[in-house]
């Protein structure tokens, strides 16, 4: 996972709330059983004229200079609500964004960002308001996300600060992969699972099916 | 003075990881071929393996078709990949496998009770968003990510960021004529679609234990929708009686030494929730959606609310994507389609309701009417008990088990800018099919509205 440390890009206001993970890639566009060739797919309901076409709708802000080229996203309340599919945050990630600001977080979704070096920035419902109003009015006004001050700001917006757990905001800053850190536990969870097993012998299914 | 959650959380809790994270043991992790499959490839791309093969299942329910006669081919443009190779995954890895042909193959949620997968007391986890419809049968039981389930698959443990606890209590019964969906939806409504955001919510009082454990798992279902960590209902006689002598239940002493244990799994009468939220029960009447969020929803003899405050710009393009206007009734909206099913209504008892409402009567001409099975038990019982002829003889197809159009994938679908009512749990944007117009409901309105070829009232008989 590649590491987070601060970033300074165009953000892309899109300020609905509950913009749901069929939004963010639509299960149609999900083609392989892989984590790439997504991008294409990202936003496809929105982005495109109609189902399975490739044209473009001008009508979509993605699809218009400078918020083309955005790595951060703007959104409303729970964002990323409904499937788990982390195709959405593979989608957005290969797309090039680094970063989801938004006054509330699906679970899933939030989760499914820390672990693919998506940073997500939890604000106040005014102040992601602000700078998504801002981000529509100044165009060409970068936005920066900062993990080191753990502040937000933009020109004439911000700073604001928001806050990650630690082991979250570790794992982003480092580009550390969970599966490696929770390894340094093995011998912990292998005890764990020792004493757990005279407890609740049911749970471990050995005596064959 | 524990919380149910808190009591599962502690038990579980292998690591204090700080700053609120625990590292909590996974006793159960379930995998279909959506997301799954890739988790599983990814896993081994990492030269990594399952840490405990046993504890871990697969199951074919997303891509597969649900048509007569299916086989690895789908109508989904590319779905085969998904099926092989998360059979080809699942059988290098030596982990359980429900596969097409099997006859104990169905909706992940529908069939880990019937095998006993889901135990009270249990972590459980899958890549799925409603995963927390197994906390019914008192589990810890939630949605994650694929790359946390390879986490879990890895390590037997998931990097938990513990939960606040909410408790809805629902005083008094349900009406007759009223159940579960409409109580969860009622409940939305009222919370918000991320009402429960950040919180394990337990749902308690007279009105849920009078549920029976069918409609228990539909309440738990949507709690997914009001974004909720995980739903759980602390476990009763009725669950034990519907997990004893399934094929991965314990048996004999250890059946014995296991029920004794979750017996106890109760919160403390004195226990402090962060939240709290009472919901009287008389005052639940049948739901259906209107809009794109299941927030979205109104008793059915209701009428189209006007925006909230800060609310507009969502309220139009939910009024627009959906072509109703404020001030509209729900009531008499002409319908192009009918689904029966999914994770959240395509139970026995559920197809049983529908059933009920359908007998002797004909689906409205136009109105295309599908009825999906839960799972190959589901399916068989049903068709034991004359529910399934019932349903083909006033016109609705009988499928295979499976989620089907709960969720349009490129392949079936309903048509452009149809209007569908569905037992599913979510009417967002082309979720059935290009600009689909989803209402959601119970079986009983679905299957009324079927009928009558518009939405209506199931309480009114004769109706069509």
């Amino acid at each position: 996972m590649e590491a987070f440390s601060r970033l300074t890009a165009v953000a892309l206001p899109l300020m609905f709330d509950n913009i749901d993970t069929d939004i963010i890639i639509p299960s149609r566009e999900m083609k392989t059983v892989g984590k790439t060739g997504l991008a294409d797919g990202l936003f496809a309901g929105w982005r495109y004229v109609a189902v399975g076409s490739r044209e473009k709708s001008p009508d979509f802000l993605m699809n218009r200079a400078p918020y083309a080229d955005a790595k951060i996203l703007i959104a409303g309340q729970n964002v990323g609500c409904g499937s788990s599919r982390e195709h959405a945050v593979w989608a957005l990630r290969e797309y090039g964004f680094r970063a989801v600001i938004a006054p509330s977080f699906n679970p899933i979704f939030r989760g499914n960002c820390i672990r693919n070096g998506i940073v997500p920035v939890q604000l106040a419902a005014e102040e992601a308001r602000t700078l998504g109003d801002a981000a529509l009015r100044e165009e060409a006004e970068p936005v920066t996300v900062d993990l080191d001050s753990m502040t937000v700001e933009m020109a004439g917006a911000g700073p604001f600060a928001f806050a990650l757990e630690d082991d979250s905001r570790l794992m982003l800053r480092n580009g550390w992969d969970a599966i490696d850190l929770t390894l340094q536990h093995r011998d912990r969870i292998a005890a764990w699972r020792e004493a757990d097993r005279a407890r609740r012998p049911w749970i471990y299914l050995e005596t064959g099916r | 003075m524990d919380t149910l959650f808190d009591i599962l959380w502690s038990e579980h809790l292998i690591a204090d990881i700080g700053d609120g994270i625990g590292l909590i043991a996974i006793d159960r992790v379930m995998l279909h071929e959506r997301t799954g499959g890739v988790a599983l490839k990814s896993l081994a791309a990492a030269g990594r393996t399952v840490m405990a093969p046993r504890q871990a299942f697969a199951v074919m329910d997303h891509i597969v078709d649900t048509l007569p006669g299916r086989s690895d081919r789908t109508l989904m443009p590319t779905g085969t990949a998904f099926i092989t190779e998360t059979r080809a995954a699942a059988r290098a890895a030596g982990i359980a496998l429900f596969d097409l042909g099997d006859e104990r193959q169905g909706i992940c949620h529908v069939i880990s009770p019937e095998q006993a997968i889901v135990l009270p007391g249990a972590t459980l986890v899958c890549p799925d968003s409603h995963t927390g419809t197994q906390g019914a049968f008192g589990a810890l039981a939630w949605g994650i990510g694929s790359s946390e389930a390879e986490h879990a698959l890895a390590t037997g443990t998931l990097r938990v960021r513990k939960p606040a606890t909410m408790r809805v209590t629902v005083t008094g019964r349900l009406a007759d004529g009223v159940g579960a969906k409409d109580l969860a939806l009622h409940i939305i409504a009222l919370v918000g679609s991320d009402g429960a955001q950040g919180h394990a919510v337990e749902f308690a009082g007279e009105g849920v234990a009078a549920l029976d454990i069918e409609q228990r798992q539909t309440l738990c279902n949507m709690a997914t929708e009001m974004s909720a960590f995980c739903a759980i209902i602390a476990p009763d006689e009725q669950v034990f009686a519907a997990l004893e002598g399934r094929p991965f239940a314990p048996h004999g002493a250890a059946w014995d030494a296991a029920v004794a244990q979750w017996r106890g799994l109760a919160s403390h009468p004195d226990a402090r929730f962060d939240r709290e939220v009472t919901v009287d029960a008389a005052e639940v009447a049948p739901m259906i959606s209107w809009g794109t969020s299941p927030q979205q929803a109104v008793p059915i003899t209701g009428a189209v609310p006007s925006a909230g405050e800060g609310a507009a710009a969502n309220h139009r393009r939910a009024l627009d994507y959906m072509a109703i206007e404020e001030g509209a009734a729900l009531i008499g909206l002409p319908i192009d389609a009918a689904f029966i099913g999914s994770c959240t209504n395509s139970r026995l008892s559920d197809l049983r309701r529908a059933a009920a409402v359908v007998k002797g009567r004909k689906v409205a001409p136009g109105v295309r009417a599908i009825c999906v099975p839960g799972s190959g038990a589901v399916k068989r019982a049903a068709e034991a008990e004359g529910i399934a002829a019932t349903l083909v003889e006033a016109g609705f197809e009988w499928r295979e088990p499976g989620c089907s159009m709960c969720f349009f994938a490129g392949g079936e679908s309903f048509g452009l800018r149809e209007r569908v009512v569905s037992t599913t749990n979510r009417n967002f944007e082309s979720r059935q099919g290009p600009e689909t117009r989803t209402h959601i409901g119970s079986p009983e309105l679905v299957a009324a509205s079927a009928i009558a070829g518009r939405i209506v009232d199931p309480r009114a008989k004769g109706e069509a």
